[in-house]
């Protein structure tokens, strides 16, 4: 049978996964000789979950994520050296260096950030799709989150407030398996995650996140769901981190055993026997994407091992806005190429349409509750 | 000039902002049908409508970081909080993220919000609703912190916040809500991060922000007829601390008294002493005094509650003992 999926598809898809995988790779390389420090959570194993989902939304769709948050930006489209620096904490990264690791934030390509406080980042999603509605794009943003985040009271609450207003957001739920080094189901009263959608009456469905086709079939489902008005979804994408939680984790937690049968999932031999498979490709296309990708990759860590440390003035800029001031554009700033940056409408273009509570509907129930409006 | 009670100028400075700028809206616990648990909010439902005026459901922590999320992408929200006391319940949304996101993005992103809602202590109301959290919010950088006293203040203030670019924390007094002064119609807006003489005097300053005025112009008043001179200087914003003027009065006084509703440790008015004793010691003729609330927590009874926090007396005491006066 003919692949329902374009070559260009495939290997796009096949080039993000390898460049997350070996950026990863080296970036754990890099904080094995202390240029890298702090905390620093590798996604390999899990680069399905953000390829598949990232093709199958618009580039201008808002996108988040918690602190495992260096394979999104670069699907997305952000500079590797640029990322790579900020791992090393250098003036010429995302953040000039201020953020690190769990704080790559890519407003160029609508990536709003990775967040360090579990399940932080979930009423923040709800709010950008919330903007979407009341400025009425149909922008859908997709939100990342751990499977832990989902015990959180930042998840109820939020799913509560997305579900009634039917905001046009993707909940992706990866599900690694662990929090930390706690199993799922040590700490979770119902460990399959996308159930807890049936408590706010939303969409709620489990996808295997180690296949990334799968992934972009859902998540493109749930997108034209989201911009038809349906509301909120939840996806729980059930994947593995091949690696411990952070650098500083052996994960002894899990056996040997354990990881070894996972690896078997990989994603990224998937997609690509796949391809091979259909006979879109020929084993020498993807052998030119990976020494491509290595070579983008040494030339990352090349960027950011000869960047300079941010200049200590750096330390009393951008915390508080000063009148007039305009936004850093981390690549125009750093690599000198014009970049386009998303405006929004001012006060007085803008018109609010959207009604959250139909004014019919409310007085219908205040008359029926025998009040006075 | 209109007189208007506190939660009037509010609710005037809201309705021009958000006719002023669609991007402004307002999200909270019973802000909308009910009318704002304080009427601070009232009419606005019917003014601007239910995708504007928006009742949130108990979820403090849910509806500020969703507040938050959308004054990310340009949308300029004001949050009602309840009161303060339940605030502490979204503070990891206001201070994790709404203070750090230009930080932590280089200075990409910017969060302009207004996180606004009743402080302060009184009216039998026992531990959980009754502080004064100020100081909480001034120590984080990335925030402003106002707290205005008069209603001209109050709505020249809101107004600012509202303009701001920044995440801004507005303490409003609980129990000022009713007070009434006249305010300016239109545009009247107080600039964030100066303080102001509400009354000049020439033997001692007392230095102080919201409620606490009022008990400060009450005992300038009696002192007055003890032949004292005093001078009071409302902060106004907590975040930035108007240096200049803590200053500047201290230099023409000499003498000093800090009056704060909260707590002492910790508090605002430690780093108003740090700020004259570091950079005015020489101008000092006595130590600086401060009138706080009592290191406990506040009771149901009226008495105890009425001896937890400051009053006209005790700050008419610590006066008199900055000027070596009497007893004390």
């Amino acid at each position: 049978m003919a692949s329902p999926y374009s070559k260009e598809l495939l290997l796009t898809m096949y080039r993000k996964m390898y460049l997350i995988r070996r950026f990863e790779e080296r970036a754990g390389q890099q904080y094995g000789l202390g240029k890298i420090a702090g905390f620093c959570h590798l996604y390999i194993g899990q680069e399905a979950t953000a390829v598949g989902a990232i093709e199958a939304i618009r580039p201008d769709d808002y996108m988040l994520s918690a602190y495992r948050d260096h394979g999104q930006p670069l699907a997305r489209g952000a500079d590797a050296g640029m990322v790579m620096a900020e791992l090393f904490g250098r003036g010429t990264g995302y953040s000039k260096g201020k953020g690190g690791s769990m704080h790559i934030f890519d407003i160029e390509h609508h990536f709003y950030g990775g967040y360090g406080i579990v399940g932080g980042q979930i009423p923040l999603a709800a709010g950008m799709a919330f903007a979407s509605r009341y400025r009425n794009e149909d922008r859908v943003t997709v939100c990342y989150f751990g499977d832990a985040a989902a015990n959180q009271g930042a998840f109820h609450e939020t799913l509560n407030m997305a579900s009634k207003w039917k905001l046009p957001v993707i909940y992706i739920c990866e599900n690694n398996r662990y929090g930390m080094g706690t199993a799922v189901g040590r700490t979770s009263a119902v460990p399959e995650m996308y159930k807890r959608a049936v408590a706010y009456d939303m969409r709620g469905e489990p996808v295997d996140g180690m296949d990334c086709l799968k992934m972009y079939e859902t998540v493109k489902d749930a997108a034209e769901y989201c911009r038809a008005g349906k509301g909120p979804v939840l996806l729980e994408a059930n994947t593995y981190r091949f690696r411990g939680h952070s650098m500083a984790d052996p994960a002894t937690y899990r056996s040997k055993q354990e990881v070894e049968e996972e690896r078997k999932n990989d994603p990224i031999p998937k997609i690509k026997d796949y391809t091979l498979k259909k006979k879109l490709a020929k084993e020498e296309e993807f052998d030119a994407i990976d020494e491509e990708v290595k070579a983008q990759v040494d030339a990352a860590v090349k960027f950011a091992d000869e960047s300079p440390e941010p200049s200590l003035e750096e330390l009393w800029r951008d915390t508080i806005v000063e009148p007039g001031e305009e936004d850093v554009r981390p690549r125009e700033r750093v690599l000198g190429v014009k970049v386009k940056w998303p405006s929004y409408p001012s006060g007085q273009e803008l018109k609010v349409t959207w009604d959250l509570e139909p004014r019919e509907q409310a007085e219908k129930e205040d008359k029926k509750a025998g009040l006075a409006r | 000039m209109a007189e208007l009670m506190y939660r009037e100028a509010l609710n005037q400075a809201l309705a021009e902002e958000m006719e002023r700028d669609a991007n402004v809206f307002l999200i909270g616990e019973e802000v909308g049908r009910y009318n704002g648990a304080f009427k601070v909010s009232q009419g606005l439902l019917d003014k601007f409508g239910s995708a504007r005026i928006i009742d949130a459901p108990i979820s403090e922590l849910g509806f500020t970081g969703m507040a938050a999320g959308a004054a990310m992408v340009g949308l300029r929200p004001v949050v009602e909080m309840m009161t303060w006391n339940f605030a502490i319940l979204a503070m990891d949304q206001i201070v994790n993220n709404a203070a750090k996101l230009r930080h932590m993005s280089g200075g990409q992103l910017r969060c302009p919000i207004v996180f606004r809602g009743p402080g302060g202590a009184g009216g039998r109301l026992s531990s959980q609703h009754s502080q004064a959290l100020e100081a909480n919010y001034a120590h984080f950088p990335g925030l402003k912190v106002i707290a205005p006293a008069t209603p001209a203040d109050a709505k020249g203030l809101l107004k600012a916040a509202i303009r701001d670019e920044n995440p801004v924390v507005m303490i409003e007094g609980e129990r000022l809500y009713a007070v009434k002064g006249e305010v300016p119609e239109g545009e009247h807006v107080v600039p964030i991060g100066k303080a102001d003489v509400k009354r000049e005097g020439k033997d001692v300053s007392i230095i102080t922000w919201s409620r606490m005025y009022y008990f400060c112009e009450e005992a300038a008043q009696r002192l007055e007829k003890e032949g004292i001179s005093v001078e009071i200087l409302d902060l106004r914003t907590l975040r930035p601390l108007d240096e200049e003027a803590i200053l500047a009065t201290v230099r023409k006084t000499n003498r000093a008294v800090i009056v704060e509703e909260g707590w002492a440790l910790a508090g605002v008015g430690a780093s108003v002493v740090d700020i004259i004793q570091s950079k005015a010691f020489d101008e000092l003729d006595a130590p600086v005094l401060r009138v706080t609330g009592l290191d406990v927590n506040m009771s149901y009874a009226a008495n105890l509650e009425n001896a937890t926090q400051p009053d006209a007396a005790k700050i008419a005491a610590a006066v008199k003992k900055v000027l070596y006066r009497e007893g004390a």
